[in-house]
């Protein structure tokens, strides 16, 4: 067992996931013994409140839907005032393997914010085309904000250390492409060390990536207007420790 | 300009005013989102009084046609206060979201509060009526 494990909180948004959660957080229990699973429940319809609490993780729900950048905002804060040194994120549709989140871990020794990126090395998942030209024009702009290399910018799959958590709990970005684009780049400007960890990802439990070019197209737009603004934005300072988010 | 289309103006003016100042009276406007409407309605109540004043204007910063003035800054006003509520939307669904993140946090709270009570002992419960039984 990982000593780092019993501070650390693996949250999960999840968004009707009734089919995958339960098996999530039971897999998640097995692999990573001592660690508190708290499932963010982003406005669910179906079953995914009861299916989680039934696999033993702790839910919050929320009333209504917020995105993931509002469901992991819930999850930074419960570790901020529950004193969680750790925040790892999962998604519960079971694309992520929990024991990447050793290797997590063990980067964030070194490192305030891991990313767990498929393109790494490991891993069979692959997409092509506009989404994947649209991927590599956010990579090579993050990277240079970052000053470290990164190829998987839009992975949902990270791991944040004490200083990215106490960072995030106050300005975790809500919008749209803000939990994955924006939350690097605050990170980033903020001066928090960013590194990349190779992890492998299962295809999607259900549905597969869009290849649709008109929907690359908007995502790229969108993600460019993202990536601009959040450049825009006047930096934010790294928070104190021991400062309650209220 | 015959005295119908005078008369026009100063009471289109006279009526939006009269609408802004009850919905301020009824407390369905705050003031804040009211000083535009109370600015334009004098504005308009104003030239709509005294039509010489708009040619005046429209000269000082050299629009021939003194209709165009008035087009000009109705345009301005209008887009001014779309902002403005587009910024106060924004605003709102902020304290909206902090709210519904702060409220799921509360439930877990209270569910772990309510856990905890369920577990406790009768005779330091809450209930002391049927303590006497135990």
């Amino acid at each position: 067992m990982h000593a780092a494990l019993d501070r650390t909180l693996i949250v999960m948004p999840a968004l009707n996931e009734e089919a995958s959660v339960a098996d999530v957080v039971r897999e998640v229990y097995e692999k990573l013994p001592g660690v508190k699973c708290l499932v963010v429940d982003d406005g669910s319809t179906d079953n995914t409140i009861a299916e989680a609490r039934s696999a033993g993780a702790d839910v919050a729900r929320l009333p209504f839907n917020l995105g993931v950048g509002g469901a992991m905002r819930v999850g930074f804060k419960y570790a901020v005032n529950n004193g969680y040194d750790n925040v790892i994120q999962i998604d519960s549709d079971g694309q992520h393997d929990p024991s990447g989140v050793i290797k997590l871990l063990e980067a964030l020794e070194v490192t305030d914010l891991a990313i767990g990126a498929r393109f790494a090395g490991e891993g069979d998942y692959t997409v092509r085309g506009p989404r994947k030209w649209a991927m590599r024009v956010l990579s090579v702009t993050i990277s240079w904000v970052a000053g470290v290399k990164l190829t998987d910018t839009t992975s949902g799959f990270r791991a944040s250390g004490p200083r990215a958590v106490r960072l995030f709990a106050e300005h975790y970005p809500a919008e749209y492409l803000g939990d994955t684009i924006e939350s690097l780049v605050i990170a980033a400007r903020s001066g928090l060390r960013i590194q990349q960890v190779a992890v492998s990802m299962r295809p999607r439990a259900g549905g597969t990536p869009s290849h649709n070019p008109w929907k690359a197209a908007t995502y790229l737009g969108r993600a460019t207007m993202a990536l601009t603004i959040a450049l825009l934005r006047p930096r934010l300072p790294d928070p104190e420790p021991g400062v309650a988010v209220v | 300009m015959n005295l119908a289309s005078y008369l026009f103006g100063i009471v289109t003016a006279l009526i939006t005013l009269f609408i802004v100042i009850e919905l301020l009276r009824r407390r369905r406007l705050r003031e804040r989102h009211a000083i535009y409407w109370l600015v334009a309605g004098t504005i308009s109540l104003i030239f709509g009084i005294f039509p010489q004043l708009l040619v005046f204007a429209a000269g000082l910063v050299g629009i021939a046609v003194p209709t165009n003035l008035v087009f000009f800054v109705s345009i301005f006003v209008l887009f001014f206060v779309c902002i403005q509520h587009s910024s106060e939307l924004t605003a709102l669904e902020t304290q909206t979201r902090v709210l519904a993140e702060e409220n799921a946090l509360q439930e877990m709270r209270l569910r772990e509060l309510e856990e905890v009570v369920r577990r406790m002992p009768p005779a330091i419960g809450v209930d002391t009526s049927s303590g006497a039984d135990s």
